[in-house]
C-alpha cells in the first residue's frame, strides 16, 4: 500500500479538486423553485398523516381509505365518486393541472411531536405540497402550525375543537369539519325540544383543550334556551374506569350528564354510566339522560349497545340522501364493503377541495390555492351548500343531529339522524370570544419560497 | 489531544468525521430509486438522530455509570423544550438564550428530583422518577395550561411580546441569523443531498456533549461513579459517601436531556406535553439499553435505531410494497405484500417489537456489540478473544 | 357519607384490578426474579379471552334477507349464530348472552399455557441476565403481543357486555340501612370485587395451606438452599409463573365488561400497577394487594368534587403523590423485604 503522505500542499491540491468537484454537479434546488416542492415533474405528491398506531388507529385507517380513494377518483380511476356531484366542474380525473396524483401516507400516533415529524419527513423528503388527516385537535393545530412555517397547505381531518380556526387559525390551514360551538348550537334545540327548558345538567369534561371548549359551547347554548349546569367535573384524559365520576351525579340532583368526551374516554365514560343504571333512573318526576356532543360512527361501535338513545352531533353520516352522499358512500362501500365514518368522508372532500382549488387557481403555489378556497361556495359534496368562510377558514354547512339507534340493524346502523341542523343556526362570527375573538388572525400566506 | 488518550481522540475525530458527514453517509440510495424509501438523509430525521442522541448520551452517563435506572428523564426533556418556547414567546427566535436556559432550568429541576428520588435506590429509585415526571406530564397536559398550552403545545403567536424582535430577525428559530430551518441541497448524479443549518447546529453540539460526556467517561468522577454500580456498600466502607457523586451525575445527564429538549424546539418552535409522558421516558431506556449501556457509542446508535424505525418504517404503505415486487407475477407480488404488509405502515410498532427481542436475544451487550463482533470479524480478533465476562455470567450450578 | 361510601366502593373496585395485576406481577419478581413489563399484556390477553369467545360463539352462518336492504341497496345478508341454530332461540342466545363468565372457563387453561410457553420459552434465558435486559426483552414481547391482537381485532374497543342478568345496578344503599337510591351501584362491579377478593384469597391459600405453594414460599426465600434440599424449584417456578399469567388473565376476563376491551388496555395499567407493586413493597403478596386497594380508594377520593374543588388537578397525579410519599417514609413500600430490587 503506498503511503498517504499529508502536507500543507497536497491538502490545498485536493481541497481544490474537491471544491471544483463538488461545484460542477451543484444545482441548488431551493432557489430554482417558486414555491416550496414545487411538483417539476408529471406527479404530484400528497401526503396522507393519520393516526396508525395507538387509540385512534381505527379512525386514522378510515381516513386512509377514502384519501385512496379520493386519489384513484382524482386520477380517473373508479368511478369518480363525488366528482359527479361536485357543483365545481374543474376536476377532469385527469389527476391536479394535469399531473397524476401520488401519496404518501405517515403515522401521527395521535401525537403533536410525531405528527409534525411524520409531516416534515414528507415534506422534506417526499416533497408533499399538501398535508391532510389527522384526529385530534392538539393534531391539528401542531401541524396547521408546522404547515404554515413549512409553506404547504394543510387540509384538516377531524378536529373539532373551536381553537383550530378559533385562535389558532392559519392562512395555510382548513377546516372543512364543524366543530364545538357548531354541536352546542345544533344540538341544544333538539336537546329542549326532546326534554324540556327545565334541566339540570352536570357536565364531565375531558381535561385538555377539546373537552374545555366542547364543554363551553355545550353549557352557553343549553343555557340560552334555559337549562341550569349543576357541576361541571373535569377528568383526566389519561383516565381509563370513570366510575368514580360518575358515581356522585344521581346525587347532585341533575337529570342530564353532558359527557364532554371523545374516543376511549367517551366510550368508556359513557359504558360506565350506562352501568350505574342513570338512564333508567327519574329525577324530580323526569327521565334522567344522557349527552354525548360528538359522536363517531367507530366510538358508537365501541360502546356497542350503550348509545342507544343517546343524542350527540355529527359532521356527515353515510345515511344522508343527497345524491354527493350517495355516490361516495357508493364507490367506498364497493370498494371496502362498508359505510365510510364523518372522519373518512372529512378527508375525502378536503382532498378533493384542494385538488379543485389547485385547478380553479391554475397553480400549486400555496397562495394561489389559499386564494382559490376563501369564500368558495360549492355544493354536492355532501353536506349541502357549503361556504369556506375566507376570515377563518372555516367551513359553513348544515349540521347533523344524532342519536343512538334503538333496534340497530346490522353492526354499522348504529346511529339515525334525527334533525339536519340548517347552516345558519350554528353561524357565527369569525371574532366570536369563543374563537380567539378579535385579537385571532390567520397571518398571511407563505408558499415557502 | 484535548486530554484524550490517544485511542480516544482517534474515536473522537472517527465520530466527528461521522457526524459531519452524515447528510451523505444517510442518501445511500439515488432519488427516484425503489430503496429511496429507505434514506433518512433528510433534515427532521438526522436532527432527530442528533438531538436524542445527546438525550441518549446524557442518560448514559446516569444509567450506565451508576446503574442507577431512572424511568422519568422524559421531564427534563420537556422542561427544556417549553424554556425555548418561552424564550421565543418573550424575547426573539434566537436560540441562545432559551438553550441556556433550558440547561439552567433542568439542571435545577433535576437537582430537586435527583435529591428526593436519590434517597433510594433499585427500583424505588425508578419508581419516584416515574412518580415525579408523570405528575409533571399530567399537570403541564391539564392544570398548567396557562404555562404549557396543554394540548396544543406551546408555541409562539403574533400578539407575543417578543421584546427583542424587531423588523429585519427572522421569524423563525436562528442563532444570530443563521436560520434552522434553511438547508443547501446538492444534487449530484441522482443523488440529492440536503445540507441543514439545523442539523450542523444540532450535530455540533452533540460532538461538543459527546467529547464531555467521553472525559466524564475517562475522568475519576466517572470512575466514581462506576465504583457505585459494582459495590455501593464497598464504597460506603472505605469512607466515601456516593450520593453527592449520584446527584452530581443525575443533574448532567438532566441537563443533557433539558438541552436535548430544548434543540427539539430550537429546530421547530413548538413544545408539546407529550415530551413528558412515561413512553418517552420510557423510549430513551429503550434506546440507551438496545445499543448498549455503559458504552459511549451504543446509547447514540439506540437512538438512531428507534426513530429510523419510527420515522421511515411508519411510512412504508402497501403501494409502495407493490411498486417494489411489481416486477414479479402478480400472484406472487400479492403473496409477498400479503406477508409483509404486518410490519410496515401500521405494524411499525410490531417490527420494531421484534427487534427489541431479537437484538436483547442474541447481542446481550446491545447494537454495540453487533458492531465489535462484525468488527472482530473483520479483523479476525474473535478467535484470540474470550467472551466478555460481564455479558455472560456463568450459570449457577444446576441443582434438581 | 353516601358520597364517601359510594367513592369507597369505586376504590375498591378499581383496586381489585390492581391487586390482581399486582399480585401477578409480585409472583413473577418474587419466584423469579424477573421484572415482567409484558404483564400488562397478559391482563389485556384475558380481556380479549372474553372477546375471543365471545366471537366464537356468535360465529354465524349468513342468509340473504330480500325483503331488507342493507346500505348499498343490496339486499341484507342476515347472521344466525350457529348455538342459536343448534340449541333453538332461548339457549342459543343465553349462552352468547352469559359468554363473559363463560370466558373464565376458557381463560384459565389459555393463559396457563400462555405463561408456561413465555417462561420456558423466553424468560427463563433471562433470569441472569441483568434487569434492564429484562425490561428491554418483556417491553419487546408486549408490543408485539399487542399488534397482533391489534392484527386481528383492531385498536378500536370491543364491546363485551355482562349477562343481562347482572347489567344495571342494585341498591346498595338500602341494604345497610340508607334511605333509597342514595347509594347506587352496578352488579357487575360488586361481582369484579367479590371475584378478585376470591382469587386473592385462593392464591394466598395456594401458597400457605398446599406442599407446593411451601416449597414455593421456600424458593422465594432462598432458591439456593431449596435447590440444594433436592427440590426442582425450576419447575415449580414454570408453573408459578402460569399461575401469575392466569391471575393476569382472569382480572382481564372480568373487566372486558367494565370498559370495552382494546390492544392498549395493558399498557394503561402496565405502569399504574408497577408503582402498586412498588409502593406495596418488593417481594411482598400482602403489601401488592394492600397497596392496589389503597391506591384504588385514594384515587376515587381525589376524584370527589369537594377534593378537587380545594386542590384542583389533585386526581391527575394523586396516585403518584402518594407514591411518593410512601416511599420517602417507608424505604422499602409498606411491607416489602430488604434486599429485593435494590441494587
Amino acid at each position: 500500500m503506498s503511503k498517504f503522505e499529508l502536507n500543507r500542499r497536497s491538502l490545498i491540491k485536493s481541497g481544490a479538486a474537491i471544491g471544483a468537484g463538488l461545484a460542477l454537479p451543484t444545482i441548488f434546488t431551493s432557489s430554482a423553485r417558486a414555491y416550496l416542492n414545487e411538483p417539476k415533474g408529471s406527479t404530484v405528491t400528497l401526503g396522507f398523516n393519520v393516526p396508525q398506531t395507538g387509540p385512534y388507529a381505527e379512525e386514522g385507517l378510515d381516513e386512509l381509505r377514502a384519501q385512496e380513494l379520493a386519489v384513484q377518483h382524482l386520477n380517473g380511476e373508479g368511478d369518480g365518486g363525488m366528482i359527479n356531484t361536485f357543483s365545481s366542474k374543474a376536476l377532469k380525473g385527469n389527476g391536479i393541472l394535469g399531473k397524476k396524483v401520488q401519496f404518501v401516507t405517515g403515522d401521527t400516533q395521535t401525537k403533536s411531536d410525531a405528527a409534525r415529524a411524520s409531516a416534515k419527513s414528507m415534506i422534506e423528503k417526499d416533497g408533499a405540497i399538501m398535508i391532510n388527516g389527522g384526529s385530534s385537535s392538539g393534531v391539528a393545530v401542531a401541524v396547521q402550525g408546522l404547515c404554515q412555517e413549512a409553506g404547504v397547505i394543510f387540509m384538516a381531518g377531524l378536529t373539532h375543537a373551536n381553537d383550530t380556526t378559533g385562535k389558532d387559525r392559519k392562512a395555510n390551514g382548513f377546516r372543512h369539519f364543524f366543530n364545538a360551538y357548531m354541536s352546542g348550537a345544533a344540538l341544544a334545540p333538539v336537546l329542549a325540544k326532546e326534554y324540556g327548558n327545565e334541566r339540570r345538567a352536570y357536565h364531565l369534561t375531558a381535561d385538555y383543550n377539546w373537552g374545555w371548549t366542547q364543554q363551553e359551547s355545550i353549557q352557553k347554548a343549553t343555557e340560552a334556551l334555559g337549562w341550569q349546569t349543576v357541576e361541571n367535573v373535569l377528568t383526566p384524559l389519561a383516565s381509563t374506569d370513570f366510575s368514580s365520576y360518575i358515581a356522585p351525579v344521581l346525587n347532585s340532583g341533575a337529570d342530564v350528564l353532558v359527557l364532554n368526551h371523545y374516543g376511549g374516554n367517551m366510550v368508556n365514560s359513557l359504558t360506565n354510566a350506562i352501568q350505574f343504571g342513570l338512564l333508567d333512573k327519574m329525577v324530580d318526576g323526569k327521565q334522567f339522560e344522557i349527552v354525548v356532543p360528538l359522536y363517531s360512527e367507530l366510538m358508537a361501535a365501541g360502546a356497542g349497545a350503550n348509545v342507544r338513545g343517546v343524542f350527540g352531533s355529527m359532521n356527515w353520516n353515510w345515511q344522508l340522501q343527497d345524491e354527493g352522499s350517495k355516490a361516495f358512500v357508493k364507490s367506498f362501500g364497493e370498494k371496502y364493503g362498508r359505510p365510510p365514518s364523518n372522519s373518512a368522508h372529512t378527508c375525502y372532500v378536503q382532498t378533493l377541495l384542494y385538488a379543485d382549488a389547485c385547478e380553479r387557481a391554475g397553480t400549486f403555489d400555496p397562495c394561489g390555492v389559499v386564494e382559490a378556497l376563501e369564500g368558495f361556495e360549492f355544493d354536492g359534496l355532501g353536506n349541502g351548500p357549503t361556504l369556506y368562510r375566507a376570515e377563518d377558514h372555516q367551513c359553513f354547512k348544515d349540521v347533523l343531529v344524532m342519536k343512538g339507534k334503538e333496534n340497530p340493524t346490522n353492526e354499522y346502523d348504529t346511529l339515525e339522524i334525527v334533525e339536519v341542523t340548517p347552516v345558519e343556526q350554528v353561524t357565527y362570527p369569525p371574532n366570536h370570544p369563543m374563537f380567539g375573538g378579535d385579537e385571532a388572525t390567520l397571518g398571511t400566506c407563505n408558499s415557502g419560497a | 489531544m484535548l486530554g484524550l488518550s490517544k485511542k480516544d481522540t482517534t474515536f473522537l475525530l472517527i465520530v466527528i468525521i461521522l457526524t459531519l458527514a452524515t447528510p451523505i453517509l444517510l442518501q445511500p440510495f439515488p432519488e427516484n430509486s425503489a430503496l429511496a424509501q429507505f434514506n433518512a438523509g433528510y433534515p427532521d430525521l438526522m436532527q432527530r438522530f442528533a438531538i436524542f442522541g445527546i438525550f441518549a448520551i446524557g442518560f448514559n452517563i446516569l444509567f450506565g455509570l451508576t446503574g442507577y435506572l431512572s424511568f422519568g428523564h422524559a421531564a427534563f426533556l420537556g422542561v427544556g423544550s417549553y424554556s425555548v418556547v418561552w424564550m421565543y414567546k418573550l424575547l426573539s427566535y434566537n436560540v441562545v438564550p432559551g438553550l441556556i436556559l433550558a440547561i439552567v432550568v433542568s439542571g435545577l429541576f433535576a437537582l430537586l428530583i435527583g435529591y428526593i428520588s436519590l434517597r433510594r435506590s433499585g427500583i424505588y429509585f425508578s419508581i419516584l422518577t416515574l412518580a415525579f415526571a408523570q405528575m409533571s406530564f399530567n399537570l403541564a397536559y391539564s392544570v398548567l395550561t396557562p404555562l404549557t398550552n396543554g394540548e396544543t403545545g406551546l408555541q409562539v403567536y403574533l400578539n407575543d411580546p417578543q421584546v427583542l424582535m424587531d423588523e429585519s430577525s427572522p421569524t423563525s428559530p436562528h442563532f444570530f441569523g443563521i436560520v434552522m430551518n434553511e438547508s443547501v441541497k446538492l444534487d449530484v448524479g441522482g443523488w440529492l443531498f440536503t445540507f441543514s443549518n439545523g442539523y450542523y447546529f444540532c450535530a455540533i453540539i452533540a460532538i461538543i456533549v459527546f467529547y464531555l460526556s467521553m472525559r466524564i467517561f475517562r475522568s475519576p468522577f466517572g470512575i466514581m461513579l462506576r465504583a457505585i454500580k459494582t459495590n455501593q456498600t464497598r464504597m460506603n466502607y472505605t469512607g466515601l459517601n456516593p450520593r453527592p457523586y449520584t446527584l452530581a451525575a443525575f443533574v448532567i445527564s438532566g441537563m443533557y436531556a433539558g438541552l436535548a429538549g430544548g434543540l427539539l424546539a430550537a429546530m421547530d418552535p413548538l413544545a408539546g406535553a407529550e415530551r413528558m409522558q412515561w413512553t418517552a421516558s420510557g423510549e430513551v431506556v429503550l434506546m440507551t439499553i438496545l445499543g448498549g449501556a455503559g458504552t459511549l457509542m451504543g446509547p447514540v446508535l439506540g437512538a438512531g435505531f428507534i426513530k429510523y424505525f419510527e420515522n421511515i418504517f411508519s411510512k412504508i404503505n402497501d403501494n409502495i410494497l407493490h411498486t417494489w415486487f411489481a416486477a414479479l407475477p402478480d400472484g406472487i407480488e400479492d403473496a409477498i405484500v400479503f406477508l409483509i404488509h404486518p410490519f410496515i405502515g401500521k405494524g411499525w410498532h410490531l417490527t420494531l417489537g421484534l427487534m427489541f427481542m431479537l437484538v436483547v436475544i442474541f447481542l446481550p451487550g446491545g447494537l454495540i456489540e453487533g458492531g465489535s463482533r462484525i468488527w472482530n470479524a473483520v479483523t479476525g480478533k474473535n478467535r484470540r478473544k474470550k467472551h466478555d465476562a460481564e455479558h455472560h455470567p456463568k450459570p449457577a450450578p444446576h441443582v434438581s | 357519607m353516601d358520597a364517601i361510601i359510594l367513592q369507597v366502593l369505586n376504590g375498591l373496585d378499581k383496586g381489585s384490578a390492581y391487586a390482581l395485576i399486582a399480585l401477578g406481577l409480585t409472583l413473577i419478581f418474587g419466584t423469579l426474579g424477573v421484572v415482567n413489563f409484558a404483564h400488562g399484556a397478559l391482563f389485556m390477553l384475558g380481556a380479549f379471552c372474553a372477546v375471543t369467545l365471545q366471537k366464537i360463539l356468535s360465529l354465524s352462518f349468513t342468509v340473504e334477507d330480500p325483503t331488507q336492504k342493507d346500505f348499498l341497496g343490496n339486499p341484507l345478508k342476515v347472521d344466525t349464530p350457529y348455538v342459536v341454530s343448534w340449541f333453538g332461540d332461548a339457549t342459543g342466545n343465553a349462552i352468547l348472552n352469559w359468554s363473559v363468565p363463560l370466558a373464565i372457563l376458557f381463560a384459565i387453561p389459555v393463559m396457563l399455557l400462555v405463561g408456561y410457553v413465555m417462561e420456558r420459552g423466553l424468560i427463563k434465558h433471562f433470569y441472569k441476565r441483568p434487569h434492564a435486559d429484562q425490561i428491554l426483552v418483556t417491553f419487546g414481547l408486549a408490543i408485539v403481543i399487542q399488534e397482533i391482537v391489534k392484527y386481528f381485532y383492531g385498536a378500536n374497543p370491543i364491546p363485551t357486555p355482562a349477562p343481562d342478568a347482572f347489567r344495571g345496578s342494585v341498591d346498595f344503599g338500602v341494604m345497610i340501612g340508607f334511605a333509597e337510591n342514595q347509594i347506587i351501584y352496578p352488579y357487575w362491579r360488586l361481582i369484579y370485587f367479590l371475584f378478585s377478593a376470591a382469587i386473592i384469597g385462593a392464591v394466598f391459600a395456594f401458597l400457605r395451606f398446599t406442599t407446593f405453594g411451601m416449597v414455593v414460599r421456600a424458593g422465594m426465600a432462598d432458591r439456593e438452599t431449596v435447590g440444594l434440599l433436592g427440590i426442582n424449584i425450576d419447575k415449580r417456578f414454570t408453573i408459578m409463573f402460569g399461575i401469575a399469567a392466569a391471575v393476569a388473565g382472569l382480572a382481564g376476563v372480568m373487566y372486558a365488561p367494565i370498559n370495552s376491551p382494546n390492544y392498549h388496555m395493558g399498557m394503561d395499567f402496565l405502569v399504574l400497577s408497577f408503582v402498586v407493586v412498588v409502593v406495596g413493597g418488593m417481594g411482598s403478596l400482602p403489601g401488592a394487594v394492600l397497596a392496589g386497594f389503597l391506591l384504588g380508594v385514594l384515587e376515587s377520593f381525589a376524584s370527589m368534587n369537594e377534593v378537587k374543588s380545594i386542590l384542583p388537578g389533585i386526581d391527575q397525579i394523586i396516585i403518584y403523590l402518594v407514591a411518593i410519599i410512601i416511599l420517602l417514609t417507608r424505604p422499602r413500600g409498606l411491607m416489602g423485604r430488604r434486599g429485593v430490587m435494590e441494587e
